[in-house]
């Protein structure tokens, strides 16, 4: 059977991959979105985390025999501390100055990580391989489903899904919606909202690590991973908005399957598809897809 | 008294930039004078009008690009391939404009950082631009198909009018009516409306401006380097040239050009002594800076400096644009 040309098999194992890629779009729009709530800071160094997470995993599996299950664990908690740190140290200073500054050190923050690594371990790619529980393929009715990918999607998900209810259902949640809206307020009703602050930016870093972890199999683990994911990351955000969670989500799924659509049907325009409907978006509705008022933000 | 001491001050820069070839190579020199070019350009949009772009690469590398192309292809003069490489980054620069003014403050970067990349994957995959090799021997020619500029010292002079014309336009942008609006929109976009400037249309034209003068830049440096590579159009030159205006500060005119010459001669000597990690030491310039002085070395020392001045308390340019980028840029 074909669909444009193109065998069924060929077309879905693409849409599979699209449906991955776009679970990271998820979870890395997720990230910034939560950090730009709360921080008013677009943190460009989230694809250095992404790798970083990418990195201790490969680390701690490949090197050091860890578990992987630990190790899943183990990414996101340790580049998450790492997060809390540069916060209290540098981006608490920087939040009574324009947003554009935020950006700007965490772009710096960037270069030095990515400076690092690319150092340490050249810009070639490391092996690393699927964990043998989650290797094999499982039939799916449709097609052969590969164990691991149907696993990171269902994972992304899940985190991405337990981020929103979170965020929209809880306690604490409603503490992060205030704390977004009126933080002197917040802070009058005795919630100590720098360490909220704080502790969301860790959150939302270790996001990104547990992507970037989820992500190590799939794509090769090199320096460069997370700049060419981040800059992807930012155009979904434009189309998307960053003020809704589910908009995130729906618009980095959307956009990642998209990607695998061009990917299939004309190959050369997969790397630039993004950056295209974000212009398309722009031209036809320039406050993003999601976002909430007339005046584009 | 304070215009005639920045003039004096212009003319002896000036000066010792001419001397400059018979001590320091002047390679090195014309890669500062280009940067220093391309900052400025950069200053324009970023320092004088408040728009953070993200994407200046694309204008830098389309620039050097096109030049080569023009020259390679069509055989056109230096001073010719200039010229058209210029109007192809300024048609560039429209587009992205328009789609980047629609938009404000981080989300303004975010676009152009975008845009730029896709630009850049256009370089990536077309065939005239030789790709991952880049597009290789360039050659200089003739100016006005007289004079060789093979010589690196009739290069040097080329590209200094040529840098010395381009950071004058933009003095006098900025010091011209237009350039009082440009202040007004970055101090208060939402004033400026209300006062009936059409604050989307003075945008568009500094982004054109800033982009055309940033291809200029690109279109020189493709003359004194004899090639143009991928390097040029990638999102780090746009993080580079940020750096630069910072480090030297933005919203000055003497600003983009001291960052600049900063930044080149530190990725020269640090290209030999510590090779790869000179990222790593640009990021942590960067973050300095961010942290301990936003107003960059011209902005604070004018900082400094100015409660001794008698005419301190006037709104001088340093005074106010020193902290510009500070006040309400989104």
């Amino acid at each position: 059977m074909e669909i444009f040309g193109v065998s069924v098999q060929a077309l879905s194992g693409q849409l599979l991959l699209g449906v991955v890629n776009g679970s990271f779009y998820a979870i890395l729009s997720l990230g910034l979105a939560v950090i730009f709530g709360l921080l008013n800071i677009v943190n460009f160094a989230h694809g250095a985390f992404f790798m970083l997470g990418a990195y201790v995993a490969w680390a701690g599996i490949a090197q050091l025999h860890f578990n992987y299950w630990f190790s899943l664990l183990l990414a996101p908690v340790a580049v998450g501390f790492l997060g809390i740190v540069v916060e209290a140290l540098f981006l608490r200073r920087l939040y009574k100055f324009d947003h554009i500054y935020g950006l700007l050190f965490t772009f710096g923050l960037a270069l030095v990580l990515e400076g690092f690594f690319r150092d340490q371990f050249g810009v070639s790619g490391q092996q690393y391989a699927v964990p043998v529980q989650l290797r094999g393929t499982f039939d799916a009715g449709f097609m052969r489903m590969p164990v691991y990918r149907a696993w990171v999607v269902v994972a992304a998900l899940s985190v991405c899904l337990a981020t929103w209810y979170v965020i929209e259902r809880t306690k604490l949640g409603s503490y992060l919606r205030a704390a977004t809206e009126n933080p002197a307020l917040l802070r009058s009703f005795g919630v100590n909202t720098a360490a909220l602050v704080n502790l969301t930016y860790g959150f939302g870093v270790g996001l990104a690590a547990f992507a970037g972890v989820l992500a190590a199999p799939v794509v090769q683990v090199n320096p460069l991973m997370g700049s060419n994911v981040i800059i992807i990351v930012f155009a979904v955000v434009v189309i998307g908005g960053m003020g809704s969670i589910a908009g995130s989500i729906v618009t980095g799924l959307t956009l990642g399957i998209l990607e695998a659509l061009a990917k299939v049907y004309y190959p050369e325009s997969s790397s630039t598809v993004v950056f295209a409907i974000m212009a398309l978006v722009l031209m036809v509705r320039p406050a993003g897809l999601f976002g909430r008022d007339a005046v584009a933000p | 008294m304070k215009s005639t001491a920045a003039l004096v001050l212009t003319l002896l820069l000036i000066a010792v930039a001419a001397a400059a070839p018979f001590a320091i190579y002047p390679v090195l020199l014309m890669k500062i004078l280009c940067f220093a070019l391309f900052a400025s350009a950069f200053n324009l949009l970023a320092g004088f009008t408040g728009l953070m772009s993200f994407g200046h690469a694309a204008f830098l590398g389309t620039g050097a690009y096109a030049a080569g192309y023009f020259i390679k292809q069509w055989g056109v003069t230096p001073e010719i391939a200039l010229l058209l490489a210029m109007a192809c980054v300024a048609l560039l620069g429209l587009a992205m404009g328009a789609l980047a003014i629609r938009r404000h403050g981080i989300y303004f970067s975010m676009v152009t950082l975008a845009l730029s990349q896709m630009v850049f994957f256009f370089f990536l995959q077309s065939r005239f631009t030789g790709g991952e090799d880049g597009m290789q021997g360039v050659p200089r020619g003739r100016l006005f198909g007289i004079i060789s500029l093979n010589d690196d010292l009739a290069l040097y002079y080329f590209v200094l009018t040529v840098c010395v014309l381009a950071l004058l336009l933009i003095w006098r942008i900025v010091h011209s009516p237009f350039g009082r609006v440009l202040d007004s929109i970055r101090e208060n976009e939402q004033r400026a409306l209300s006062l009936g400037y059409e604050v989307g249309r003075f945008k568009l034209m500094t982004f054109t401006m800033s982009a055309a003068l940033s291809g200029l830049a690109g279109g020189a440096k493709t003359l004194v380097f004899g090639f143009a590579t991928l390097v040029d159009a990638q999102w780090h030159t746009s993080g580079e040239v940020i750096l630069m205006t910072l480090l030297g500060g933005m919203g000055t005119l003497s600003g983009p050009v001291v960052g600049s010459t900063i930044v080149v001669l530190l990725q020269n000597v640090l290209a030999d002594k510590v090779g790869s990690k000179v990222t790593i030491i640009m990021g942590l310039i960067f973050m300095v800076c961010v942290v301990t002085f936003r107003k960059g070395i011209i902005g604070e020392l004018s900082e400094v400096l100015r409660p001794m001045r008698p005419d301190g308390a006037r709104r001088g340019e340093t005074a106010s644009h020193g902290d510009a980028p500070a006040a309400e840029i989104g």
